[in-house]
């Protein structure tokens, strides 16, 4: 069978086969975050705390930018990843820090795939309300079983070993923290950015526009949703893992509301299910939250709250929903 | 002839209301049948118990002989039996040749494939395009749902099934909504359907109904209420009282 030049020619064929392809735009953010690491050397607990905040990010975005999975709990898996490594470390059953993201990713990945199994029955408001749920439930064992956990103390002074056993974790200056989470981020997003281009990210797409077409055309869309939410519980777990080594403790912030719901800012923020919503959104809400702080110490949740609605009426795609909107006519003048 | 697709004395109940009483219903390999019937005559629900969204209260569906009454929605599509549904369901947010890409990725079984891009898939883009040129929207593959006219959304929900290559299809309402300047796009692609697809339509649209199909099947009150060549159902005096809103409580 031959290929016509009528297909190959198709713009919209075109735009599918090249769309999963490298830019070189797309390196900007690693070389600025490497940038920033030689920049601002004083700075590097922000900027470990940011990267973090941005792999949790790109795990809810998986969830919920693409296959339109609504949790208000994703806190419930980067809790779980901080605290199996905590866990481990305190009571020196495994202090090794980079097989420690992989029995993090395991534990997290198991808690997502056991919960979705249920809760991935339900969509909407009831899903939301669940998600919330089995997040409280996680935290308020961790509350309780102060023996293993902590309780409401947490665990601190975790003893990491050092990076492939030479480069030490120091809490007072987290070069070592900035790079390895810098790294272990990049593995992770090369990892999710092949997942949402292949067929696999695409249907999830689809369930994520119109779940009765995908049952329609025969998809598993149940088993598909667990699987995407294992994975991406998963990874919130490789961040919240990462979050326990940099700082050598863990608490039950690490389960919180609040860190659930920081990150869905971050991710309206950013604009959700576009990949790099979740590093704009970070970058943004951090710095934001930096300043606002610093300027008005008692009320700077305020403007970050008029700055969310604002968002929410004015432009429903984020940040970069809105750099879309202002590029397009430029764009589509080129493809003219 | 054999039946692809046949039901034995299927109902369905919701509560105290009877949407499907006791059809018996048999779609013939390469068939042109219309099921038409007045509004809230059961003919959705009788299709949401073909494709399995729906499972029935009594009675059985049959593929090519063998029951399906406990085999799943997306499993029967994998049998060949697809559907459109009367109000769109697509994929909004994307381009037309994206939304064809779905349904074919799903049918070859490239849909799991985590690791290899989807543009990489050459094979499926291919079948889409050409799918896409013989419904007459290769030119607009590129455009997304809501930049569409109605009636080629309409034929983008054909797309996308025809894209399973299903042996059944059951077309709900294809051409509702769709305004009579555009309607012959729709139309023409009923027309040019492959023959051995076996086509079962749902429609209110007479003209539709008469020029397309072989066999009528008229149901009212959930149930079966005449069946036979479009002439015979033309010319039956029930069946006009019916559609002229005077049907009384026999039948």
């Amino acid at each position: 069978m031959s290929a016509t030049p009528v297909r190959s020619d198709n713009p919209a064929a075109l735009a599918l086969a090249v769309r999963h392809r490298f830019r070189l735009a797309e390196t900007l953010p690693w070389l600025l975050a490497l940038a920033f690491y030689f920049a601002f050397p004083r700075y590097l607990g922000f900027g470990t705390e940011l990267l973090i905040t941005v792999l949790f990010a790109i795990s809810l975005d998986l969830a919920l930018g693409y296959a339109g999975i609504v949790t208000l709990g994703h806190a419930a898996f980067f809790g779980a990843g901080a605290y199996t490594v905590g866990m481990l470390a305190k009571h020196e059953i495994w202090t090794e820090p980079v097989s420690g993201l992989f029995i993090a990713a395991a534990v997290a990945g198991a808690v997502g795939f056991a919960s979705g199994l249920v809760l991935l029955r339900t969509t909407g408001l009831t899903l939301l309300m669940l998600t919330l749920c089995t997040m409280g439930l996680l935290e308020e064992i961790a509350n309780m079983a102060a023996e293993v956990t902590g309780g409401f103390d947490g665990l601190d002074s975790l003893p990491i070993k050092p990076l492939f056993g030479i480069f030490e974790f120091n809490p007072l200056y987290p070069y070592t923290q900035y790079l390895y989470v810098l790294g272990v981020l990049l593995v992770c997003f090369i990892f999710v950015r092949t997942l949402v281009y292949s067929p696999y990210g695409h249907s999830l797409t689809g369930m994520r526009e119109n779940t009765l077409r995908m049952h329609a055309v025969g998809a598993p869309v149940r088993m598909r949703l667990i699987v995407c939410y294992t994975i991406s519980a998963a990874i919130a777990g490789v961040a919240g893992a990462l979050w326990a080594q940099a700082n050598a403790y863990v608490n039950l912030s690490v389960l919180g509301l609040d860190r659930a719901a920081t990150v869905l800012i971050v991710l309206v923020l950013g604009g959700y299910g576009r990949l790099y919503g979740g590093i704009i959104g970070a970058v943004a809400y951090m710095v934001l939250a930096h300043f606002l702080s610093k300027a008005y110490p008692t009320a700077w949740q305020l403007g970050l709250g008029l700055l969310l609605v604002a968002i929410a009426l004015f432009a429903r795609g984020g940040i970069l929903g809105m750099v879309d909107n202002l590029t397009r006519p430029y764009k589509e003048r080129k493809a003219q | 002839m054999t039946a692809l697709l046949e039901t034995r004395s299927l109902s369905k109940s919701f509560g105290a209301l009877l949407a499907t009483r006791d059809v018996s219903f048999t779609l013939e390999e390469g068939a042109r049948h219309a099921l038409i019937g007045p509004n809230g005559a059961g003919k959705t629900t009788f299709i949401n118990l073909l494709t399995g969204v729906l499972a029935p209260s009594a009675g059985d569906v049959l593929f090519k002989g063998s029951n399906i009454n406990n085999v799943e929605q997306a499993e029967r599509v994998k049998l060949g039996i697809a559907r459109t549904f009367q109000i769109n369901r697509l994929f909004r947010g994307l381009s037309v040749l994206e939304n064809v890409y779905m349904a074919i990725a799903e049918r070859v079984g490239a849909a799991p494939d985590m690791f290899r891009p989807a543009g990489k898939r050459q094979d499926v883009i291919d079948e889409a395009m050409e799918l896409l040129t013989r419904l007459k929207l290769a030119d607009i593959a590129h455009k997304t749902i809501p930049e569409l006219s109605y009636g080629r959304q309409r034929l983008v929900e054909l797309a996308i099934t025809l894209g399973l290559k299903p042996e059944v299809l059951l077309l709900d309402e294809p051409a509702a909504g769709v305004p009579s300047a555009e309607s012959h796009i729709i139309l023409d692609a009923i027309d040019a359907l492959p023959k051995s697809i076996g086509v079962l339509i749902i429609d209110h649209d007479m003209d539709l109904v008469f020029r397309f199909a072989k066999k009528i099947t008229v149901l009212v009150r959930g149930a079966v209420f005449a069946e036979g060549s479009p002439r015979e159902i033309g010319a039956n005096p029930e069946v006009r009282a019916v559609y002229l809103g005077q049907a009384t409580t026999h039948g």
